[in-house]
């Protein structure tokens, strides 16, 4: 038995220490909206927050998360989470929307690293996250959008 | 003759069966057989929409939304028709009727030039539209959900709009024709005003009208606006269901290992040491269904304790027919087939043998391109509950009759006891279209003693068992006079078909003939050559093939539109130019092509990448899926020659534009789409077994690469054509041919590289 502190509550997760914590969520706590697809960190769906940092929960086993706060889509809250929701439903960003939790987890640790991205700043933010759907135009404007810019 | 043979022959699938059969004219698929269920204080007004008490218009959708934005523009057919307040609005996913079969992506894979409009071609519409009808399936894909139901949906809205201004007329006894709709309302002139809500019991009393009137163009209101996405809200908070965040009670999780030779099976396994693991209920073999292969599943408590305890199976594999099978000598094979073969012939225009001998100049090419896999986003799987001789199966398919059928035969029961929830995919691509994985669920499930079960397959597993775009090899001749008109046009390709299989695999019927499919974008296009053949070789192998978005055009597109670039440089003509001159009687195609041309400053000097590198640009016009689409790439090279695409200005005439919004966003993927395969896409097959397993060697495009994209719809009031697909198969010859004024290096291999 573990505890995970996940989206500012305390868990208790019976899971063996060697499981990715992406099962965790999507197994035992039934929290779907962190998504599977590639298990090597390829591929950035499976993105949550851990103590802050973006991580691919994929492979990392709840054995290595310690007492850092976990936050997952379901806990995006706040000023700055909700100016990129807004701007996400502004610039329409989604279509299949599988890869988008994951994409969001990154966008916004982009943001509270660096209020104000360039377009390379975001390109090398958000690279480890792929969509198969081509959102990214729609990304980077979004992201754009967050951080105050004007968008055309 | 050869062609309206066979022509006749594939309508005549249904010929047998067609006797006594009407026409039925698109109302008829207004009401299901079974009454649709509904909740307390809702209604059903006919099969395609509900109306509850709480003024909510639950729209009942029967095709499946992976991205394209079908849930939108089809809500928005109906809502127009019905005057609904849109923020009312919502979608439920319907269940199997034959009222939702898609015709028109049966019509239009029928292999007609679209300039052919004459009786052959109507008769054999018709035939199949009718037939498809009656066996026929659901199905979502060949961009033609917009198409198929552009006149159903909105005859269904104005259907049930009727019914609820007759209800109004009803209630306040007065004459129906001086009530009407809006906004989610019925009023009339003395002020009288009532909500569907209100009036959506009542309106389900009343008879369906006898005759509907649809509304002019001119007054839409939702048609033709840029609306977002109804169901984005979902996507964006983590809510949405796709197919593998069903939840239901009790339920396990399988993994899956599948013999790595694709169409193998499983000769023996030991799964005694995994059965050892905690929370593993069963090991066991599964056969391949649904032109699968076979494997061995592990089914336990937890996702994690299924995949980790596969690891411990050790299986004896029997590699079966594809053991032998490479891509490289598959490449030999169909170019050898082209020394012999010209293949079955699409097209034929005046006589190109003597056009090619008396030309003052020619030239030849050949071209090819590799086995694609689709690499959706969300890997394969299927949860199924197998109890009391019935099932439930919650799949993300783009075929839910389909789905329920494979499901149905390895559970031995009727399709009837098979209950499909269709769930959001996420991505399809055409990989929805088939059934492999659901059928292979199924097998699973039964073995968990009626608890259900969630298989999903790794990404490897994923990308190991597609059913890849088929791998094509292209030959061309083109001749000039001494002006430097083209004069001929020859064009043979070989490739397997994907349509043959498909009937294989889904229907045990054996597939024969010639497949739309395979020389689609190679035969069914605009330019008119003066003396042309244009021909496609079947060629048989085991190789699983399959739907990849745009399908033949996104391999036939390539070919062609680099090759016709070939021949402008040939008669020392500008690319545009050239290309023009062949379409004097395609005003429609002229413009989007010179508007295409103007955005992007076609001509006019282009300034240097932001690291000094040189632009070119390059040019492609294609039309798919009834609609017209032109892309203008730029292109450097990075210092480590990579290539960039820095910019791609795309514009598409498909008809009338329902939701401009959603068209720009099916653009946008379509390039990114095409782009992944254009610089990076190749499956490689040695000895039947696909080389590629994950993203670091089937690379997807990623926003560091992605381009600017500009897209321009030209204006139209002609019948919404399709724009899932049309965007993707430009993308790559207009990259090719870029890096041709680039470099000068004429790349006729996919992917793109450069010497």
């Amino acid at each position: 038995m573990q505890i995970l502190k996940i989206n500012g509550k305390a868990v208790e997760v019976h899971a063996e220490p060697d499981t990715p914590l992406l099962w965790v969520l999507r197994g035992e706590l039934q929290m779907t909206g962190t998504k599977f697809g590639c298990g090597m960190a390829l591929c950035g769906v499976c993105t949550v927050h851990l103590g802050g940092e973006p991580v691919r929960s994929c492979i990392t086993p709840i054995s290595a998360v310690g007492a850092r706060d976990i936050t997952t889509i379901e806990g995006l809250q706040g000023s700055a989470a909700e100016t990129l929701k807004a701007a996400w439903t502004a610039q329409d960003v989604v279509q299949c929307g599988y890869c988008q939790s994951g994409q969001l987890m990154s966008a916004l640790a982009l943001l509270k690293k660096n209020p104000d991205p360039s377009d390379a700043d975001i390109d090398a933010a958000m690279a480890g996250n792929i969509c198969r759907c081509g959102t990214y135009p729609r990304i980077r404007a979004a992201i754009h959008q967050a951080a105050g810019k004007k968008i055309a | 003759m050869k062609r309206r043979t066979f022509l006749l022959g594939a309508a005549g699938t249904a010929g047998a069966l067609v006797v006594g059969w009407s026409l039925l004219p698109p109302r008829q698929r207004l009401t299901t057989a079974q009454p649709l269920a509904v909740r307390e204080a809702q209604a059903a007004l006919n099969g395609w929409v509900k109306v509850a008490a709480d003024n909510s218009v639950t729209v009942v959708m029967c095709k499946s939304e992976m991205g394209q934005g079908v849930y939108t523009g089809l809500a928005m057919l109906l809502a127009e028709e019905l005057d609904a307040d849109w923020a009312q609005v919502r979608i439920e996913q319907s269940p199997i009727d034959k009222i939702y079969n898609n015709l028109a992506s049966v019509v239009d894979g029928l292999p007609f030039h679209p300039d052919d409009d004459g009786a052959v071609k109507r008769v054999a519409g018709w035939l199949t539209a009718k037939s498809m009808r009656e066996i026929g399936v659901m199905m979502t894909g060949g961009s033609s959900s917009i198409k198929d139901l552009w006149l159903p949906m909105r005859e269904a809205g104005a259907s049930a709009r009727a019914m609820l201004i007759g209800a109004a007329a009803e209630q306040w006894k007065l004459p129906p024709g001086e009530c009407r709709a809006e906004a989610g309302k019925v009023l009339h002139a003395s002020g009288k005003s009532a909500s569907f809500g209100e009036l959506a019991m009542l309106a389900s009393r009343q008879p369906l009208p006898g005759k509907l009137s649809l509304k002019d163009p001119a007054r839409f209101k939702l048609l033709g606006q840029p609306l977002r996405r109804i169901e984005a809200a979902a996507k964006i908070d983590g809510t949405a269901r796709f197919g593998m965040d069903v939840l239901p009670p009790g339920l396990l999780h399988a993994s899956v290992t599948m013999c790595p030779t694709l169409g193998g099976k499983t000769m023996r396994f030991d799964g005694a040491a995994a059965a050892k693991l905690p929370g593993v209920k069963k090991v066991i073999a599964v056969e391949g269904y649904n032109g699968g292969t076979g494997g061995v599943a592990v089914i336990a408590d937890t996702p994690f304790h299924a995949m980790r305890a596969l690891k411990l199976v050790s299986v004896e594999w029997d590699h079966g027919a594809l053991a032998g099978v490479s891509s490289e000598d598959i490449y030999r094979h169909l170019a050898q087939t082209l020394d012999r073969e010209t293949g079955f012939g699409y097209y034929s225009q005046g006589d190109v043998d003597a056009a090619l001998k008396s030309a003052a100049k020619t030239i030849s090419a050949e071209y090819r391109a590799p086995y694609l896999a689709h690499a959706a986003m969300e890997p394969m799987n299927c949860t199924v509950q197998f109890k009391d001789g019935a099932a439930t199966v919650w799949a993300s398919t783009q075929v839910p009759d389909m789905a329920r059928s494979a499901a149905a035969k390895v559970l031995g029961i009727a399709p009837e006891k098979v209950d499909v929830q269709v769930q959001l995919l996420g991505g399809g691509f055409g990989r929805r279209l088939e059934s492999d994985f659901v059928a292979q669920a199924a097998a699973i499930a039964r073995e968990a003693g009626g608890a259900p079960v969630q298989t999903l397959w790794s990404r490897e597993q994923d990308m190991t068992h597609d059913f890849y775009r088929p791998a094509c090899v292209s030959r061309f001749k083109a001749g000039f006079d001494a002006a430097g008109n083209l004069t001929a046009w020859h064009n043979s390709s070989a490739g397997q078909a994907i349509v043959p299989q498909v009937l294989q695999r889904s229907f045990g019927l054996p597939g024969a003939g010639p497949d739309k499919t395979a020389a689609e974008g190679a035969f069914d296009q605009p330019y008119e050559w003066p003396n042309a053949r244009i021909g496609h070789e079947i060629v048989d192998l085991p190789v699983p093939v399959g739907f990849w978005r745009s399908v033949g055009h996104s391999h036939q597109a390539f070919f062609k539109e680099s090759f016709i670039d070939e021949a402008a440089t040939a008669a020392g003509k500008d690319p545009v130019a050239f290309r023009a001159a062949l379409l004097a009687r395609h005003p429609r195609h002229q413009r989007v092509l010179k508007r295409a041309a103007e955005l992007a400053g076609w001509g006019q000097a282009l300034p240097p990448a932001a690291d000094g590198a040189k632009r070119a640009r390059g040019v492609a016009l294609h039309q798919s899926f009834g609609s017209v689409v032109a892309q203008v790439a730029e292109v450097s090279l990075a210092p480590d020659k990579r290539i960039r695409v820095h910019r791609v200005v795309c514009v598409i005439d498909c008809g009338f534009p329902v939701n401009p919004n959603l068209i720009r966003q099916q653009m946008e993927s379509g390039i990114v789409f095409g782009l992944s395969a254009a610089l990076y896409g190749e499956i490689n097959i040695v000895k039947g077994q696909v080389q590629q397993s994950n993203y670091h060697d089937f690379p997807a495009l990623r926003i560091d690469a992605c381009p600017l994209i500009e897209t321009d719809i030209i204006p139209s009031r002609e019948h919404p054509e399709g724009v899932g697909e049309p965007g993707t198969p430009p993308i790559a010859p207009a990259v090719a041919n870029a890096l041709f004024a680039l470099t000068g290096q004429r790349l006729r291999a996919l992917p793109l590289k450069l010497a």
